[in-house]
């Protein structure tokens, strides 16, 4: 194992959020605040309370899910297309490194930087709403796994992805979407019941009702089945990663 | 004297079918200059690509220090170092921090005063803390050879690290090299300009469609192969080469104004005043006569029409 290259990947990606900080900051914390006037003031006046908890906090998990895994799916996919638009992708296959090392420096930056973030919108929300967090290990179990889980998803779209387009495609047609729908911004039981069906189906459902359970203590889905579902995930997402590890696929001709 | 890098019949076929490359052996003798020559597309980027883990190598095996590329993949990796041939680098990083990732990448631990003195070996030194982008494009050279000598590498391979380069800039790489060379690295470039291998190698490697045609000292092939040639101007034109001068190797040039003698310098006889005197016989007046040395070109592009023509009576 080479350690010593894990550590440079991670610190030139790292490099690459610090050199870009403010706008790495400031646009998730600009936006978080904009979800609370328009979501939390001006439509949850009218809501008033969500099974028992304040509209404005009943949004703040699936505020910090819907950007934790769009900044971890982005930050990680755009992290490896990179080298491969530039052209330094050569430098990474010359190495004496394995894909292993090579995904623990690219995810690993990709979920500190979820992470970072996804923690500084619960510092934001925290200014706008009572926050109460009933089980610290389990949210920060949930929080810790979205980023783990989209940072490789994004690094097998970004292995996938032979342009720009292919690179936004999947976030932009699939993840936005499925996060929208996933429950961020309501109870999936306030649903039609046939629609309440069809949500769960989507994944997101899951994570983020697990992650509103470690805030609130209650969920749309038995919290043990959305760790399941966040564990299968995951799961799934090495699988893939192994699969491009044994074949070298889209990576070494 | 061991080899630092044995291949041995290296095969490469894409999927579509092509094949880069046809069984290629070569031993690299530790400490030489080594030069693939070869035109674009001959495969000698397909072959540095596959002894640095770019690219598989479908067949055959390659051993650096004695380490096999594949099996022992590590080990191999971290004796090269690869400068490619386009000038491909992350263009918001600083000097300093792109050879520190490189150093780091190729595992070995982090030492500044090494990295130090080589950026200033390159006088890429007072460069150090300026963004990549802000560079011209000799400097980006350089950065790339400190991010592929950032580990101390045995063996680099240069790919074609003068094209594009202006005139000025290729004496300075040439000097880079030769200063290389001096701390006992052992170097492959590869390029397509004669002049250049000529210039730089120990050996030559000369490499066409996927195949090493020969390798030899640069200069044993300069001589073995240095055919000279004598150009007589005539005064009068001549329709057909004279019957009486048949028996030697003769061409006419210029519509009938020139004839081109072409004989080896180390032959025991180079047979000049027969056939001058036989020339005169035959009453032909000369204007002028003058002598060149074929250049390593004419030996390239001989001997690929050698194979080509030897391939042509076999089908």
């Amino acid at each position: 194992m080479n350690w010593l290259a894990v550590k440079a990947i991670y610190r030139a990606e790292m490099a690459r959020f610090v050199r870009t900080f403010l706008q790495s900051i400031i646009s998730p914390v600009i936006s978080t605040s904009l979800y609370f006037v328009v979501f939390g003031a001006a439509i949850g006046s009218r809501i008033d309370e969500v099974e028992g908890v304040s509209y404005g906090a009943f949004i703040v998990p699936g505020l910090i899910m819907l950007t934790v895994m769009t900044q971890a799916l982005s930050n990680a996919s755009f992290g490896i297309y990179f080298p491969k638009f530039i052209g330094t992708i050569y430098e990474l296959l010359s190495a004496p490194v394995s894909f292993l090392e090579v995904i623990l420096g690219y995810v690993g930056a990709a979920a500190t930087k979820a992470l970072f973030i996804g923690l500084m919108i619960l510092i934001t929300a925290s200014f706008f709403v009572e926050l109460q967090i009933q089980n610290w290990p389990a949210m920060i179990a949930f929080l810790l796994l979205t980023c783990i889980s989209f940072a490789l998803f994004g690094f097998i779209i970004g292995i996938w992805a032979g342009n720009f387009e292919q690179l936004q495609l999947v976030p932009l047609l699939v993840v936005t979407p499925l996060v929208f729908l996933g429950g961020s911004f309501y109870s999936i039981n306030m649903l039609p019941e046939a629609w309440q069906t069809v949500a769960l189906f989507n994944p997101v459902v899951y994570l983020v009702s697990g992650f509103r359970w470690a805030f609130f203590g209650m969920a749309d889905v038995p919290v043990g089945v959305s760790l399941l579902a966040i564990g299968g995930f995951t799961l799934a997402c090495v699988s893939a990663v192994w699969w491009i590890f044994k074949t070298g696929w889209k990576i070494r001709s | 004297m061991t080899a630092m890098v044995q291949i041995d019949g290296v095969e490469k076929t894409y999927k579509g079918g092509f094949q880069a490359l046809k069984g290629v052996s070569l031993d690299i003798r530790e400490g030489e200059i080594l030069a693939l020559l070869g035109p674009n597309g001959a495969g000698k980027t397909t072959l540095i690509s596959a002894i640095c883990g770019i690219t598989m190598p479908t067949g055959g095996s390659i051993h650096v220090g004695g380490h096999d590329v594949v099996r022992a993949f590590r080990k191999a990796r971290a004796m090269i170092g690869l400068v490619p041939q386009e000038l491909t680098l992350e263009p918001f990083e600083t000097v300093w921090n792109a050879a520190r990732f490189s150093r780091g990448l190729f595992g070995a631990a982090p030492d500044d005063a090494y990295l130090e003195d080589l950026l200033k070996r390159l006088s890429l030194f007072d460069k150090k803390d300026n963004q990549i982008q802000e560079l011209s494009g000799g400097m980006k050279r350089r950065v790339l050879i400190a991010k592929a000598l950032s580990h101390d590498p045995k063996v680099l391979f240069l790919d074609e690290p003068t094209a594009g380069v202006d005139v000025e800039l290729r004496r300075d790489m040439w000097e880079i090299v030769a200063a290389l060379k001096e701390t006992g690295v052992t170097i492959i470039l590869t390029t397509h300009y004669i002049e250049e291998a000529e210039a730089m190698a120990d050996r030559i490697g000369v490499i066409s469609k996927g195949e090493l045609l020969l390798v030899e000292e640069t200069d044993a092939l300069m001589a073995r192969l240095g055919r000279k040639e004598m150009r007589i101007s005539l005064n009068e034109p001549l329709g057909a080469i004279p019957a009486d001068l048949s028996d030697y190797d003769l061409r006419l040039e210029d519509e009938g104004q020139a004839l081109i003698y072409s004989y080896d310098t180390r032959a025991e006889r180079t047979g000049i005043a027969r056939m001058i005197a036989a020339l005169t016989e035959a009453g032909v007046t000369i204007a002028d006569v003058e002598t060149s040395q074929s250049s390593l070109e004419d030996i390239f592009v001989g001997l690929v029409h050698q194979r080509d023509n030897a391939e042509g009576d076999a089908a």
